[in-house]
């Protein structure tokens, strides 16, 4: 049983506000490139579909994006708040990157997204189109200055520590720091197929039901167009990604591999299952391959990569977790790398939108996209300890000196809302989702508000409460 | 270098931080008047005049967290590990109320009132909060680590005392006036009727409190009633207050017949209150210890971060302006745009 102390407390909280934050942008992020797809597709050709689409994904992307913008603040001040010490040494370096994300992408995608929720008719077709635009590229622009900030505390470059305090040298070293393109394409493209694969499944669940409507088969197809393409493409940046973190993480990627020691010879197994026991310094229970884990990490038949035992005790990421997060996250994809390979027969056999087998099987994948995402997170950031910045900071050096019932009961509240109000908001996300798209919808905006007739139709609505929603709804389904 | 950095960045900060409280302030003013409206078809409209608007308004609170972080890291260090428990309330009041602004129209009809209740709530308790966050602020904190702005007090519930609760009470009329009157402009016929009568008790009731606060302030803290009723400093500060009384006759006036008048002038008196405050810290940007000099970064984070806020915030100005543009007139319920 782990001390529930002030700085595990704060670890928790960090853990569990970020996990519950992530999940959001990273579906705004491919929400937001997917509705400019559809928005410019249907601008180019005029096809009702795409218009139907649009309408269709806004509303859930309007839903997660606003519960990404309140997670993201809860973010933004618990650096000051739980980490104040981090906050004093490195707030230098974090701090201005923090500040050109809200410049040049906080701000683009709220100046923008009000025109382009409720500007439908109060904007031309090109200014609107501009606007979901512009909101797609703060997403992107978002994401690349808060990987730059995580990288450079992965990847510490262009400082020097003058009087105890981080000073930045070279700033272009600072945010292309050694492990910053890596991430940035790795977690770019998570974000596109969680993205992917939230959508196959949505269209999916309709496809079971016998609903056959144009725009349900097209989302469905598009997804898995994209499932497709960037499936094995995230394994390669993925493969990348790890050879760069075992030049500058050795620790991590041991503690991710269960390797323990160099044995003479032959060289390194790989280890696929097994339990790393960070106390008995070994991992019991393990089932390897020889020489395949130094063919893969050091791309040679005799390749060996230093093991734990080489690091001191204190300086170990704990292995027993990082060891499983890792394995959820690859399996996963190769999950995701079958769906797309078999989404891909199915269609050139003509079955794609037939296949019931094929369609359960994407209904099911709906959510890995994400939980791929925190594993691998989780495999990053609890692999990069006992450092806050490494090498350079500890994690026990960066926690504010608060007592544990003020982080307890702060911990018990944000617990308590998160799961209350984030709860709600994806039961309506999957509400929305489960109406599917509305032939022919064009008004899109609040009721009471701007181009609005009084009715008692809803249009944004996904209670089934009013009778007029049914009748817009051309659902054979419903 | 012949320019003084931090004092650069304080003002960048300080013009942050007003943008906040206005922009955000109306939107939480709206969600504080709530429970005098109680019919549906009010609230909606009320919801709708901030809608297209409300989030990029809270961005402004983070550019004042991160633009903090960025040019005054000990600083942010400070304010917000001492001000831990004010600040997580503020947090989870703006949860309820942002996410509210998407649920709400969502509900089912039945679930639609827990929504209203959470955007009340929220709005509610992130202002007191912020009132009470800006109370403690001025009061000063006196066990915090001048090296790295860490709090080291044991104390968890030193933010809260009577100063700090009375300021906090305080911002919660200031916004609600900004929100009346925001929607005296937004809005029209007995919906607009209805919030000139609002107005006007609220613009006294505010009144008084920046009474209040300004004899409270000085009474409590040598250095702010030195800085203010010295001379020759008193002749410099004088147009403030006479400055609070002209704004607050022309606001009763307007606020009977005009439009837009009534929010450009609470715009002005709320700027005028904040300006006095900003008096009585000055130089201290953690009072009563820490001052904008000895809280900076190193120059080269200042001057980095210093050249994105140039180049990127009249842009910034620019296209926020077009979008409240976009959405300019009234509010109204069941008429269509053209």
């Amino acid at each position: 049983m782990i001390a529930l102390d002030a700085l595990t407390l704060a670890r928790v909280q960090f853990g569990f506000t970020v996990s519950f934050h992530i999940i959001f942008p990273a579906l705004t992020i491919g929400l937001a490139s997917y509705l400019a797809v559809l928005e410019g597709w249907w601008l180019h050709s005029r096809k009702q579909v795409y218009q139907d689409l649009y309408h269709f994904w806004l509303k859930i992307f309007a839903i997660n994006f606003g519960m990404g913008v309140v997670s993201g603040l809860v973010m933004a001040y618990q650096f000051g708040t739980n980490w104040s010490y981090f906050s004093a040494f490195a707030g230098s370096v974090t701090g201005p990157l923090l500040t050109y994300e809200v410049l040049t992408a906080f701000f683009l995608e709220a100046g923008f997204l009000g025109v382009m929720m409720f500007g439908w008719n109060r904007v031309g077709p090109g200014l609107h189109f501009l606007s979901t635009i512009m909101v797609a590229l703060g997403t992107l622009v978002s994401a690349t200055w808060i990987i730059a900030s995580n990288s450079w505390m992965h990847t510490p470059a262009g400082y020097e520590i003058v009087a105890g305090k981080v000073v930045p040298t070279d700033w272009l070293q600072v945010i292309l720091n050694p492990s910053f393109p890596y991430r940035l394409a790795h977690m770019g493209v998570a974000a596109f197929l969680a993205t992917a694969l939230f959508v196959a499944a949505v269209a999916a669940w309709h496809l079971l039901r016998g609903r056959q409507q144009p725009a349900i088969r097209k989302m469905f197809s598009m997804a898995l167009w994209m499932a497709l393409l960037v499936a094995p493409l995230q394994a390669l940046i993925g493969d990348f990604h790890g050879l760069n973190t075992l030049k500058h993480q050795p620790a991590k990627v041991a503690a991710i591999e269960g390797h323990w020691e160099n044995h003479a010879s032959p060289g390194m197994p790989l280890t696929l299952f097994g339990w790393p026991d960070m106390k008995r310094e070994e991992t019991r229970y393990a089932l390897q391959i020889p020489r395949l884990g130094g063919l893969i990490l050091a791309h040679s038949w005799d390749g060996q990569i230093p093991g734990l035992k080489e690091f001191a005790p204190a300086d170990r990421p704990n292995a027993t977790i990082v060891f499983w997060t890792f394995r959820i996250m690859v399996g996963l994809g190769v999950l995701m790398i079958a769906l797309g390979v078999w989404g891909f027969y199915l269609r050139c056999r003509k079955r794609l939108y037939q296949s019931r087998a094929f369609m359960h099987f994407a209904l099911w994948m709906g959510p890995t996209g994400i939980i791929a995402i925190l594993a691998g997170w989780y495999t990053t950031e609890i692999g990069r300890q006992p450092w806050t910045v490494y090498g350079v900071m500890r994690t026990a050096d960066a926690v504010s000196t608060h007592s544990a019932l003020q982080l307890g009961i702060s911990l018990v509240i944000f617990v308590l809302v998160y799961f209350a109000v984030f709860g709600a908001g994806i039961v309506y996300m999957m509400r929305l989702a489960q109406q599917g798209p509305i032939l022919n919808e064009g008004k899109e905006t609040n009721p009471g508000g701007p181009g609005q007739l009084h009715q008692p139709m809803r249009p944004l609505s996904a209670a089934p409460a009013v009778s007029k929603d049914k009748e817009q709804n051309t659902n054979p389904g419903n | 270098m012949g320019i003084d950095l931090p004092l650069l960045w304080a003002v960048i900060i300080l013009f942050g931080v007003m943008m906040y409280v206005i922009m955000d302030g109306f939107d939480l003013g709206i969600g504080i008047l709530y429970p005098f409206f109680k019919k549906k078809e009010d609230r909606d409209v009320m919801m709708n005049t901030v809608a297209p608007v409300w989030d990029g308004n809270e961005t402004w609170l983070v550019l004042g967290g991160a633009g903090l972080m960025a040019a005054f890291p000990i600083a942010y260090a400070a304010v917000l590990s001492a001000f831990y428990l004010p600040l997580v309330f503020m947090l989870v009041g703006l949860i309820f109320r942002g996410v509210a602004f998407e649920f709400r129209f969502k509900a089912t009809e039945h679930q639609q009132h827990f929504w209203d209740k959470a955007f009340i709530g929220g709005s509610i308790a992130a202002t007191f909060f912020q009132g009470v966050t800006l109370g403690a602020f001025i009061h000063g904190i006196d066990a915090i680590d001048i090296h790295t702005g860490a709090y080291i007090g044991n104390d968890i519930l030193h933010w809260l005392t009577p100063f700090s609760v009375f300021t906090g009470l305080g911002l919660v009329v200031a916004y609600a006036l900004l929100g009346s009157t925001w929607l005296i402009m937004k809005t029209d016929g007995e919906l607009q009727q209805r919030m000139r009568i609002l107005t006007r008790p609220l613009a006294w009731i505010l009144l008084a409190v920046i009474a209040v606060i300004s004899l409270w302030t000085p009474l409590a803290h040598e250095a702010i009633a030195h800085r203010w009723f010295s001379l020759p400093n008193l002749f410099y500060f004088l147009p403030v207050p006479l400055l609070v009384a002209l704004t607050m006759y022309h606001l009763l006036r307007t606020t009977k017949y005009a439009h837009a008048a009534p929010f450009l002038l609470t715009l002005a008196l709320i700027f005028l209150g904040y300006s006095g405050l900003g008096i009585s810290v000055w130089p201290n940007i953690v009072p009563p210890h820490i001052t904008i000099w000895q809280a900076s970064s190193p120059s080269q984070s200042q001057g980095f971060a210093l050249i994105g806020v140039l180049l990127i915030l009249p842009v910034i100005l620019l296209y926020t302006a077009w979008s409240y543009y976009v959405f300019r007139g009234k509010t109204r319920h069941g008429e269509e745009y053209h």
